[in-house]
């Protein structure tokens, strides 16, 4: 048996199909833009090597590309404070065993499954200046002089496409916790309330101590995410006006596609994929010297 | 949690009622409490819901309702005229059939790479099974942007560019790793006797896998298919980029087109809107329970 199941021509069957589709599509082209954002190249002419210079041009001159990414971490500070915040107190409320526990548990899940270019039309809509639910609303409880040009000012353009995004994602990281919760031991609650802790006590006592490893994911995931968003920027402003909502993504892809800097352009890709890596490898040590503390 | 003591300690608090001011104090304070969690989940439910309710209104409204006469109201009629629109002028029915193209093929290729693959990884024996597994997971971190200016060389010159290759087989590669780190941990799962008898009596390899491993892991396949649609139905930065023909285009690039060239026409650009969430819905509604297990399953590696 031994024999059968180290079967090489077996394994080559069912692993290497699969192995050569990762392999050219997913692994190559990232060595590929690794090598790509070394050149000086538009992608029709001949490209002359020159290095890192992609990587300090980068910080250097006009491309607002540092401003990306402070964009970028302004989505991913809101995301950790504000979004997972409203999630954790939704999931802990419904994992209480209210009336409309399974009902908004669903609701609430339902904008994270919608398309992105959905949503993004939708929210270019809300935000109309003259005819947009926000303005509407607005009009309508008496505050006009609150209108605005929501995505045309650079003052409110930021804020504005980063709104939708919090609001898309809160259903999101509310299920990742809400699953978590209920997953405490019954007991635990049990002795809790036998020793007279409210709701909010045990809360903040029980279930957010232990539901730590999923606190963890879910603020990983707010961060890398917020750091690759494009979807629903591209949509609602392309990074404009002036580069006010640019995020690295969306710059990247302009500086490929629109100005044709394939080198200039791939340099932002290896930098997005290396801060991503970085990030993760030191949100993860924090975490673990953190338990270790406690 | 609704456990007995907690059932029983409010009893004891009803006997009280009437007799005992603390006990009335109790249930009112407790009363209180839930009415006002109850309208904070509703209140928050409604703000998820309302933007897409309004979608829904405004795709069924003339222009002169959506601008001015009634901008959030439900519709006076029901234009259903918009819905015509998008599919014979919008082109929506093409996109749509693009996508159910291009998803469906997805689901299929990325599932059986994937369950053969993971076969392999989780129950056979092999030096290179960990570093393999350790390769696939990594696919998981690696962001679409990192391909695409390269794979869109490649493409062109295989000459998939423009064909609907070119979005199946990058959407199929990009969900391997996904659907790998969930077959395998479920596969794991599964006891080792369960194949071992069979291989002992004879069984070939490739039997014990179609025929009992294969039938065992239909959960995580819908586990699996749900990823997979999700990410390539609403995939948008590859769509743009490797199909420019209208003929093949799929909804998310679709839909941009159509707002484009309807810019000033909401009607018809709701119904698009509403036309490509459709599916997705249908879908989220039969089995909303399996679509939120998925999702907890993929995100608990951590």
């Amino acid at each position: 048996m031994e024999k059968v199941l180290g079967d090489k021509k077996a394994i080559c069957i069912f692993v290497l199909p699969a192995l050569l589709v990762f392999l050219v599509i997913v692994v190559t082209p990232v060595f590929m833009s690794g090598y790509y954002s070394l050149l000086d190249w538009d992608g029709i002419g001949k490209s002359t090597f020159t290095g890192f210079d992609n990587y300090i041009k980068l910080f250097t001159d006009s491309s607002g590309f540092a401003k990306s990414i402070g964009n970028s971490f302004i989505l991913a500070g809101l995301s950790i404070f504000i979004q997972l915040p409203i999630a954790m107190v939704l999931a802990l409320i419904l994992a209480q065993g209210i009336k409309w526990e399974n009902f908004c548990r669903t609701v609430y899940f339902i904008p994270v499954i919608i398309s992105t270019v959905v949503i993004g039309q939708l929210w270019r809509k809300v935000y109309h200046y003259d005819y947009g639910l926000l303005n509407s609303l607005l009009k309508g409880i008496g505050l006009e002089n609150l209108q605005q040009e929501w995505l045309g000012s650079t003052s409110t353009a930021l804020m504005s496409v980063l709104a939708p995004i919090i609001w898309q994602y809160i259903g999101y990281h509310m299920l990742l916790f809400y699953s978590a919760a209920k997953s405490v031991p019954g007991e635990l609650y049990e002795a809790a309330m036998l020793d007279g802790a409210s709701g909010f006590k045990t809360s903040i006592h029980i279930t957010i101590p232990l539901i730590r490893p999923m606190i963890n994911v879910c603020i990983t995931y707010s961060l890398i995410g917020s750091l690759k968003v494009f979807d629903l920027i591209y949509v609602l402003t392309n990074g404009g006006p002036v580069h006010s909502t640019e995020v690295p993504s969306t710059l990247m892809f302009n500086t490929i596609f629109a100005r044709y800097q394939y080198g200039f352009g791939s340099s932002m890709a290896i930098f997005i994929i290396v801060e991503c890596l970085l990030l993760t490898i030191i949100i993860q040590r924090l975490f673990r010297s953190d338990n270790t503390a406690n | 949690m609704d456990t007995e003591t907690g059932k029983l300690k409010k009893n004891d608090v009803k006997n009280r009622i009437g007799k005992d001011p603390e006990a009335n104090a109790y249930i009112y304070k407790n009363k209180f409490k839930t009415h006002l969690l109850n309208f904070v989940v509703l209140v928050i439910a409604l703000i998820q819901l309302f933007p897409l309710v309004w979608l829904l209104f405004f795709s069924l409204k003339d222009n002169s309702e959506i601008f001015g006469e009634n901008i959030v109201g439900l519709p006076r009629h029901f234009l259903w005229q918009n819905y015509a629109d998008a599919f014979s002028q919008g082109n929506v029915g093409r996109y749509l059939l693009n996508s159910i193209l291009v998803t469906g093929l997805t689901i299929i290729f990325s599932d059986i790479l994937a369950v053969c693959a993971s076969y392999a990884i989780a129950r056979m024996r092999w030096k290179l099974r960990r570093a393999t597994m350790v390769l696939f997971l990594m696919g998981i971190m690696v962001p679409l942007h990192a391909a695409l200016l390269p794979l869109f060389l490649v493409l062109k010159s295989l000459k998939l560019y423009n064909t609907i290759w070119a979005l199946i087989v990058p959407y199929t590669a990009f969900t391997l790793s996904m659907g790998i780190f969930i077959f395998v941990g479920f596969m794991q799962s599964l006891p080792k006797e369960l194949e071992e008898s069979a291989l002992i009596d004879g069984c070939t390899i490739y039997r014990a896998f179609f025929s009992i491993i294969l039938p065992l892991v239909k959960p995580a396949i819908a586990t699996v298919s749900i990823f997979t649609y999700l990410s390539a139905w609403n995939e948008l930065m590859f769509a743009i980029q490797f199909v420019s023909k209208p003929e093949l285009k799929t909804l998310t690039v679709g839909i941009m087109a159509m707002v484009g060239q309807y810019s000033t026409k909401w009607g018809p650009i709701g119904a698009g809107l509403v036309i490509a969430t459709i599916p997705t819905l249908v879908i989220y509604i039969l089995m909303s329970n399996q679509v939120q297990k998925s999702f907890i399953t993929g995100a608990v590696k951590g």
